[in-house]
């Protein structure tokens, strides 16, 4: 067993369970609790994460707030009924208290007894560091007020600027009965900068920010703030000129890059198992099939180093890896965790993921992208006689099972006659996921990921998610604007 | 499955917690400190197709100490209130208010606006109710819901139903505390099959379990709502009225208070800037905050300032009458707070109300909207763009169920093209409103 080698699971060990007197045995004993009658699978699972905040408002930092989380989540399975509990202590007693209270969801069975531990040792996909640690107070500070002085010298328009710096040292442990023991470091960091420009007694507001599983010292290294700062600055007067956006049906291009949250919602929810093992997703019993143009190529990959999506376990313990979801315009594939994988007679797909311990597991998605095809972009935009450039977006969202899913555009151009020409205001683009799929017409050969800004939302747990396209036509969309 | 849950005792530890914070802050060489901590327990459970899908029980708590040297700040939060945490919160609170800069509106709000009369609300009212009990009434919620003919599919029933305590102190002396709880109950079902499939869900949710609607009218609403959405086409692109059904509507009221809020105001992030006094809204229209109301959703008679909460109007027969503000946002303005402090609480609405026929009728040819989907509101300008469900209405009565459309405008001529409120209040939430007739917005759909 080559466990007591992996610095990960040391790392665990030292800052989750020592402080509490626990040790890897422990564990078994955790576990025995959580067994109990009729129960068929459990899993311990332990975290803790320090959360630090640094914003900036009127050029001065005048906030700052750290957050000190952590806990055990005790799960069950049996049969489909899952039982959950957790505690904000790490100790015998409180996995004594959760794993019986977990333990209740079955009352009459088999006592199955766990599986001795065949740890693995998962490929890390970023450095085991504390991302907090990598900056002085003083640097973070100065980082800020970069982020100020370079907006506000960008243009006499800019009246307001606000930037956080932020970052999370997430250290997990996954036990479970099915012999899994897998440890995470995790670190996370951002920085984001917003702008309100003002002219002639118009107001608009322009953002950028990024960031991804790495420590803060490489935010400064790559020069965010005054990238980020001009990106705002530079989006925010865009939006100054921009005109009410066409309403009704027309062709849209969408840049590449974050505007893959298109994937997101349209392809990817619907790809989710628990959705599709309950028969309630568009998507569901549609593998084998047509569900997008020829040549588009949809993945969900975990894989990718230091992205804001990435994990090198999911929160089951699985190892992540590149999920073909539709290869070649076919259907291919679901994202799995281990209950609705084993419920459809497939493997998980290393998708399951949590907010933390304190809620339970579902299948996620981890960093989803359309892979690069062979148009020029320009050629793309020249294509269309009139319609709509979209390279920035708000958010979005899907109703899984009519298909039926939105993204609201916060930077988007009208294209006359083949050129991108006045900028239009922010619009809510409509469509459904199966149909718009098989709508796109042209894909670009300059596949780009966001700069790592996502939050996916799903029954109220948020997680950090990564999205990635290269420039694409879609024939045909509803744009919500106000001219008709 | 159960874990015993005394709140009466968890209120004194919260206090104990909080004197113990603000009196080490004050031994570290803070110049002002405030602490809020609150302890929440419950259990959900889930049924689906007749089975039961989950059953949690879950038990969150938290601390916060924000603590003020001069006019900097310093702020730190954790899950673990034991000494040794809580002192290290404070510490490092303090330590970060070495690193922040001046900001001369900084500090606690004025000692002589604490609250001093703390009345019992109302908000509290536990329901020991057993697992199985709750199991129980889940399965007859979604029960009532698959008996309806042409449900084809269950996403499942839930109950959840939970109490906790929340406590607010500061270094004024002011200590506030109370207790309260939330049950809920819904259900979501599926009709049609294939790409026809529809789904929509409905909900109850209550400070007082006597309160809860009837599990089957819950599954009844939702199997109602979900059949009533198959065959839906997409409506004609064109300007015409839009009915906001009253769960939406009450959105709308968010949009406005999100728009008079002190943070956007400060940071000139709302397009209702410099225009209190003006005309918002139609002059028959007014808007009132009831935050002490007994029994309401969001009652409490202090805000998270330690602000006595006081009745306020932002909306007094049109004009927009207060912004809602902090005591931080009111010094940035220089202004009063409004005791507003975490948001605004129980708002109602005083209009001629108008039955949902009648605003039909009014309305003549336009959509009904029942669902909203994306976050297309720029709170900056007003513009409004979001993806909409609903039913088209022609001659004054619904026609047909529409879907895949946008419906857009500007909240600021939204607000002033309001042409009715109905008298279908939704009192399920902290709004209280009927459905919302706004005269003339953008749908585009074919």
């Amino acid at each position: 067993m080559n466990a007591l080698n992996d610095s990960a699971l040391n790392q665990a060990t030292s800052l989750l369970l020592a402080p509490g007197g626990l040790d890897l045995s422990a564990l078994d004993t955790g576990l025995g609790h959580a067994m109990g009658p009729g129960v068929d699978y459990a899993d311990l699972y332990f975290q803790r994460t320090w959360q630090e905040s640094w914003i900036l408002e009127d050029g001065e930092v005048k906030d700052a707030g750290y957050n000190i989380d952590g806990g055990v989540g005790v799960r069950t399975l049996a049969g489909e009924k899952t039982g959950f509990a957790y505690s904000n202590q790490i100790s015998a007693d409180a996995l004594a208290d959760t794993g019986r209270i977990a333990a209740g969801i079955a009352r009459s069975g088999q006592r199955v007894s766990p599986q001795a531990v065949h740890a693995a040792m998962p490929t890390r996909r970023y450095a085991d560091v504390d991302p907090l640690a990598g900056l002085s107070a003083a640097d973070k500070i100065a980082m800020l007020k970069t982020a100020d002085r370079v907006a506000r010298a960008a243009d006499p328009c800019v009246s307001q600027v606000s930037a956080s710096l932020s970052g999370e040292y997430e250290v997990v442990l996954v036990r479970a009965s099915d012999g899994t023991l897998a440890a995470d470091i995790r670190p996370l960091v951002r920085f984001n900068v917003s702008v309100i420009a003002v002219r002639d007694g118009r107001r608009e507001r322009g953002s950028a920010g990024g960031g991804g599983r790495y420590s803060m010292a490489r935010l400064r290294d790559d020069n965010v703030a005054e990238r980020f700062a001009k990106e705002a600055v530079r989006q925010a007067l865009v939006n100054l000129e921009a005109v009410d956006a066409p309403a009704g049906q027309m062709p849209v291009v969408l840049g590449n890059g974050w505007p893959g949250i298109l994937l997101h919602e349209a392809v990817g929810h619907g790809l989710e198992g628990d959705f599709n093992r309950k028969g309630s997703s568009a998507f569901a019993g549609r593998i084998g099939e047509r569900v997008a143009s020829p040549g588009v190529t949809v993945v969900d990959d975990g894989t990718l180093a230091d992205r804001r999506g990435s994990l090198s376990i999911d929160d089951e313990g699985t190892p992540t890896q590149c999920n073909t979801l539709i290869e070649d315009g076919i259907l291919k594939g679901y994202m799995q965790d281990k209950l609705n994988a084993r419920l459809m007679g497939m493997a998980p797909t290393g998708n399951a993921r949590r907010e933390s311990y304190a809620h339970a597991t579902m299948p996620r998605m981890t960093n989803t992208c359309m892979l690069a095809g062979q148009d020029d972009p320009d050629d793309i935009v020249k294509s269309v006689k009139r319609g709509i450039y979209a390279v920035s977006f708000g958010g979005g969202q899907v109703d899984i099972t009519s298909g039926r899913f939105v993204f609201s555009a916060s930077e988007a151009y009208l294209i006359e006659d083949g050129k991108v020409t006045t900028p239009v205001k922010g619009a809510t683009l409509i469509g459904n996921g199966p149909e718009v799929m098989q709508r796109v017409s042209m894909i670009g050969h300059d596949l780009e990921l966001d700069t790592g800004i996502g939050v996916c939302g799903k029954e109220g747990q948020g997680v950090p998610v990564g999205v990635g396209q290269p420039t694409l036509k879609i024939d045909e969309l509803t744009v919500g604007g106000t001219q008709s | 499955m159960s874990q015993a849950f005394d709140a009466v005792e968890q209120q004194a530890r919260l206090e104990a917690r909080v004197a113990q914070a603000l009196e080490w802050a004050k031994q570290l060489g803070a110049d002002a400190c405030e602490v809020g901590a609150s302890v929440d327990q419950g259990i959900g459970v889930s049924v689906r197709l007749g089975d039961v899908e989950s059953v949690e029980l879950s038990r969150d708590q938290g601390i916060a100490v924000t603590v003020y040297v001069g006019q900097r700040k310093g702020s730190v939060s954790t899950s673990d209130d034991s000494d040794e945490s809580l002192r290290a919160a404070v510490e490092k609170a303090v330590a970060i208010a070495g690193y922040t800069g001046e900001d001369p509106a900084s500090g606690l709000a004025d000692a002589a606006l604490m609250a001093t009369d703390l009345p019992d609300l109302g908000v509290h009212h536990p329901w020991p109710l057993s697992t199985d009990d709750a199991i129980e009434l889940a399965l007859a919620c979604e029960a009532a819901g698959r008996n309806v003919e042409g449900i084809t599919n269950s996403d499942g029933a839930s109950l959840s139903s939970g109490e906790g305590v929340r406590v607010y102190g500061n270094s004024h002396g002011f200590l506030g505390s109370q207790r309260g709880s939330r049950h809920s109950l819904s259900c979501m079902l599926i009709a049609g099959h294939g790409a026809e499939m529809q789904r929509d869900y409905d909900y109850t949710s209550v400070r007082d379990p006597a309160a809860m609607l009837a599990p089957e009218t819950v599954g009844r609403n939702a199997a109602d709502k979900t059949l009533a959405r198959l065959g839906a086409s997409s409506p004609a692109t064109g300007r015409m009225p839009v009915l906001f059904a009253p769960e939406l509507a009450s959105g709308l009221v968010g949009n406005f208070l999100n728009a008079i809020a002190g943070g956007a105001l400060y940071r000139e992030a709302s397009f209702l800037c410099d225009r209190l006094g003006e005309s918002v809204f139609p002059e028959w229209f007014t808007l009132r905050e009831k935050p002490r109301e007994y029994g309401a959703m969001a009652s409490t008679a202090f805000d998270n300032d330690g602000v006595a909460t006081r009745d306020n109007v932002f909306i007094d027969r049109g004009r927009l009458a207060s912004y809602m503000l902090s005591a931080y946002s009111a010094r940035r303005l220089g202004m009063s707070t409004t005791g507003n402090a975490g948001g605004a609480r129980n708002l109602r609405i005083e209009a001629p109300l108008m039955s949902r026929e009648a605003l039909l009728a009014r309305m003549e040819r336009g959509v009904l909207v029942t669902e909203l989907m994306g976050q297309g509101v720029n709170g900056v300008t007003g513009d409004y763009s979001r993806g909409a469900a609903g039913f088209w209405v022609e001659n004054g009565k619904i026609q047909h169920p529409v879907e895949e459309f946008t419906i857009a405008g500007n909240l600021r001529d939204m607000f002033a093209n309001l042409e009715g409120v109905g008298s279908d209040t939704d009192t399920r939430g902290s709004v209280h409103t009927g459905s919302w007739l706004i005269g003339d917005m953008m749908v585009a759909g074919e």
